[in-house]
């Protein structure tokens, strides 16, 4: 059975990276005895996925993992179940059932949601909420981007699906996962290019709020939340 | 939200901010204003390393179980934190609660080996804390020290104001309970140190004297009162099943050295190998109970979510249940992805048979441990291993699938000859040839052997405890014999021979067999900046030669110099159990080469019956 768990990162637990978060989860499914799947082989390793991996500083309410079980109880025993053994700055949102041929989701990620803000301390003197706006909604927003083989030029633009001012900073919903991942510092580098401002390495402070799978048809987007795409499971 | 120390700019710009952030599964958080005494326990290394030793999650569990106690963690802050709080001014705090060290009661350090030192003074000048026990105030923790390099604590001597000798389930509540007792009543610290002093296993070191001759050795060490004791006895656990180990044990987010659930099976060693300081001092052998074992296996494998278990001693072979102990965690984990990892097995068909079972045979390699090339130079270490043996195990191991090994050699051993330093080659290559006796058909591939050399150190309370180390060009030059022997031969491509660095091991020495005045050696080596010394990129041999030089301490009287039978040695006051007549005579059996049969095969009379426990009263149970 497939199983999607939504889980959220703050705290202290944004200095800990993918890597040693993968770690943390598996160590965490032995703690909560959730019976997941294994793979076959000398070394067998449990079969589990993240969806999109998360920076280095980022918080988030919105991380997903899926994972395979050989068997289940109810959504709200296996959410209770591994609450139990979290630690401070991790908690587990829902677990949810999907179908048997779902895909998973690390290939459906197509957007995600985001609020910025500056650190404390860190904001640049010169930023107008106004200016940055206008930014956004040019018509085109060339940048190159690199990528471990090449740079590219891409229009920022056809990725950035809406950005608006936000009690806590500025929200924006813009294109992720493995085909047109861009990161809200990747707009602001732009910013800063577009208006001569610069900002310290440190100013932003990122916090994504939930990843879409993209329903629509060809031109038009239809997102909806990875959490909906499952439903609860009860005993 | 939990206290940071460290801002978030610092945590985002340096290397592994998971080490410094606390706030692990199972790490103990207490209210602080239901505590009494708040101690720090430190391994003076990088967090990696340091969360991967035993002996600290041991005692992190009894001082919290104490509810009048809150212990907590601190490591060595790498290189680049260094640098900032040095900058910045931030005073070195515990993992848990993110408060600075300095304000704790207690700083506890375990001192695992001698490279460490620097690493200590580190931990101490970060934390703001007067290096010198003499500069320290009631303002400051008690700063005491734990661990294998405590059994000769004298070059650390000024920086301590206590060692602990010995185990530490045993003597902590009573001085913690009179720490509590003197805060009470006001005492000096002073008063304190010396009242501590008195406890059974506490060595307070600013209490004592030592004179010394015109020739540098030691005219007489003595307590400068008489109410305190001229010799610190060891303490140890006698029932190590009905006693406390953990069973939540703190997991890391990073990978630590040691990444599973480790369950010690016994303490000691019952094969008195000379040159093993761990051989002597963990005296008499204790084992746990083998249901105890299994329990605390199912506990700390639910509670820590570890995905591979491990069992610890230092010759696991000779713990008595370890076939019903390995086959319980092999048939009770394996299927559930749990990996068992069996180190230091002696290799027979037991062994073979068990971790055919556990490893991925072609994969993985067998380790070998003969210590010495020559069956001579065996026997003068007291390692009863045989030629004879070691080939028909390697024969077992090749025929059962294995086609890797790895050996382990130390060179400038005592009375080593020519012929023992070529032995390393020679034995090599006979493994060698025993894997191409087997048919080609049902080989697996080419043999790949990979000798390493370690050099010798000759430790205190061991039987060549009075022997003379060998130079740094000595050590090279035998190494290259080695190699050179190894190249000659004809199964030369498959035999790769590596050896330790020279520099480090004689330092080591020195610390090893130091005295008081060594530690202004190294207290100016680390004002020179050396620190993190055990990591080969971070060592700065030039820095400690100019720090010798400059302190006018010659490293020839502590390594080359062959000590005299009564020379007073500077661990003499310690009293370890095992006699100092055991390790003369034991001194005599290496020089004229005899072997001396283990504890079970026949007591000795080494002294370690005086605990009044393990193997020595086995056959009376
Ligand atoms: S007294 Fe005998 S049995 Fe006990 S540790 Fe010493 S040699 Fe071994």
């Amino acid at each position: 059975m497939k199983l999607r768990i939504k889980f959220t990162k703050s705290g202290v637990m944004v200095f800990i990276g993918h890597l040693d978060m993968m770690r943390y989860f598996q160590k965490a499914m032995r703690r909560a005895d959730i019976d997941i799947a294994y793979s076959q082989g000398f070394n067998p390793h449990q079969i589990m996925s993240f969806a999109l991996p998360l920076g280095v500083g980022v918080y988030s309410d919105g991380e997903y993992l899926d994972i395979e079980a050989n068997s289940i109880t109810s959504s709200e025993d296996m959410c209770k179940r591994l609450n139990e053994v979290m630690v401070d700055g991790v908690t587990i949102e829902s677990v949810k059932l999907l179908a048997d041929n779902a895909k998973n989701a690390m290939s459906l990620v197509a957007a995600a949601d985001y609020i910025v803000s500056f650190r404390e301390g860190h904001a640049p003197e010169s930023f107008s909420m106004k200016k940055f706006l206008e930014f956004c909604e040019q018509d085109s927003i060339l940048v190159t981007k690199q990528t471990k083989k090449n740079t590219r030029e891409i229009d920022l633009k056809s990725y950035m699906y809406e950005v608006r001012e936000d009690k806590d900073g500025i929200y924006m919903k813009i294109g992720a996962g493995s085909a047109n991942n861009i990161k809200p510092d990747l707009i602001f580098q732009a910013y800063e290019e577009y208006t001569g401002i610069s900002m310290d390495e440190f100013a932003l402070k990122v916090k994504r709020l939930d990843l879409y799978a993209d329903l629509g048809e060809e031109d038009t987007h239809k997102f909806v939340s990875l959490e909906a795409l499952g439903e609860d499971f009860y005993e | 939200m939990r206290k940071q120390a460290l801002s978030d700019e610092i945590l985002l710009k340096i290397e592994k901010p998971a080490r410094y952030i606390g706030n692990e599964v199972n790490s103990v958080v207490k209210d602080l204003s239901k505590i009494d005494v708040r101690f720090a326990m430190c391994f003076p290394d990088v967090y990696e390393i340091g969360m991967s030793h035993l002996g600290i999650q041991i005692l992190y569990d009894m001082f919290n179980r104490w509810e009048d106690v809150y212990c907590e963690r601190v490591y060595s802050p790498w290189t680049d934190l260094d640098k900032i709080m040095r900058e910045q001014n931030i005073p070195l705090f515990a993992l848990e609660s993110q408060d600075a060290i300095k304000d704790f009661d207690f700083l506890g350090v375990t001192i695992q080996y001698e490279m460490c030192y620097t690493n200590i003074l580190q931990i101490l000048e970060l934390g703001q804390i007067p290096m010198e026990s003499k500069d320290r105030t009631w303002e400051h923790p008690i700063v005491i020290g734990g661990g294998p390099c405590a059994y000769n604590p004298e070059p650390l001597a000024d920086f301590f104001d206590l060692f602990y000798m010995g185990e530490g389930e045993t003597m902590y509540r009573s001085l913690i309970d009179l720490y509590k007792e003197h805060k009470a009543k006001n005492s000096t610290r002073e008063e304190f140190l010396r009242e501590a002093g008195k406890l059974p296993g506490i060595y307070a070191p600013s209490m004592y004297e030592v004179v010394y001759k015109e020739d540098g050795t030691i005219a007489e060490f003595k307590p400068k009162y008489e109410d305190v004791p001229a010799t610190v006895k060891k303490q140890i656990v006698m029932d190590l099943t009905d006693t406390c180990y953990p069973e939540n044990p703190v997991v890391p987010f990073i990978k630590a050295t040691q990444d599973r659930v480790v369950l010690e099976i016994q303490r000691g060693c019952i094969r008195g190998c000379r040159f093993c300081q761990a051989g002597m001092i963990y005296r008499p052998v204790r084992e746990r109970d083998v249901e105890m074992l299994k329990d605390k296996a199912y506990k700390m494998l639910r509670n820590t979510g570890h995905e591979e278990i491990s069992l610890s001693s230092l010759s696991s072979s000779d713990y008595s249940q370890l076939g019903e102990l390995v086959n319980f965690l092999i048939d009770e984990f394996k299927g559930k992805g749990v990996n068992v990892s069996l180190p230091s097995l002696r290799i027979d068909a037991f062994s073979l048979d068990v971790m055919s079972k556990v490893q991925d045979v072609r994969k993985s390699s067998l380790t070998f441990a003969p210590e010495a090339g020559s069956q001579r130079m065996r026997d003068v270490i007291n390692k009863g291993l045989t030629e004879d043996v070691i080939i028909k195990g390697a024969g077992l191991a090749f025929e059962a699938g294995w086609n890797r090994v790895k050996l382990y050699f130390m060179l400038g051993l005592p009375t080593e000859t020519e012929e023992d330093i070529k032995g390393i080659a020679y034995l090599s290559e006979k493994i060698a040839e025993r894997y191409y006796e087997i048919p080609k058909t049902e080989r697996n591939g080419k043999v790949q052997i990979v000798a390493s050399s370690s050099f010798f150190v000759p430790k205190p309370f061991t039987p060549f405890q009075w022997a003379s180390m060998n130079t740094k060009e000595e050590f090279l030059q035998k190494a290259h014999v080695v190699n050179d022997t190894v190249k000659e031969q004809l199964n030369r491509k498959s035999i790769k021979y590596n050896y330790h660095e020279a520099d480090v091991t004689v330092l080591e020495g020195v610390l090893a067999r130091g005295d008081r005045r060594v530690g202004k050696v190294i207290l100016n080596a680390y004002r020179k900046g050396c620190l993190y010394d055990a990591w080969s990129e971070s060592f700065h041999n030039d820095l400690w030669m100019e720090a010798f030089e400059e302190e006018g301490i010659d490293i020839m009287f502590y390594t080359k110099r062959e000590r005299d039978m009564d020379e007073i040695l500077p661990w003499d006051f310690i009293d370890v159990g095992v006699s100092k007549e055991f390790f003369k005579r034991e001194w005599q059996r290496a020089k004229d080469e005899v072997v001396t049969p283990n504890c079970r095969m026949a007591c000795q009379g080494c002294g370690a019956a005086a605990f009044g426990g393990g193997v020595c009263f086995e056959a009376k149970n």
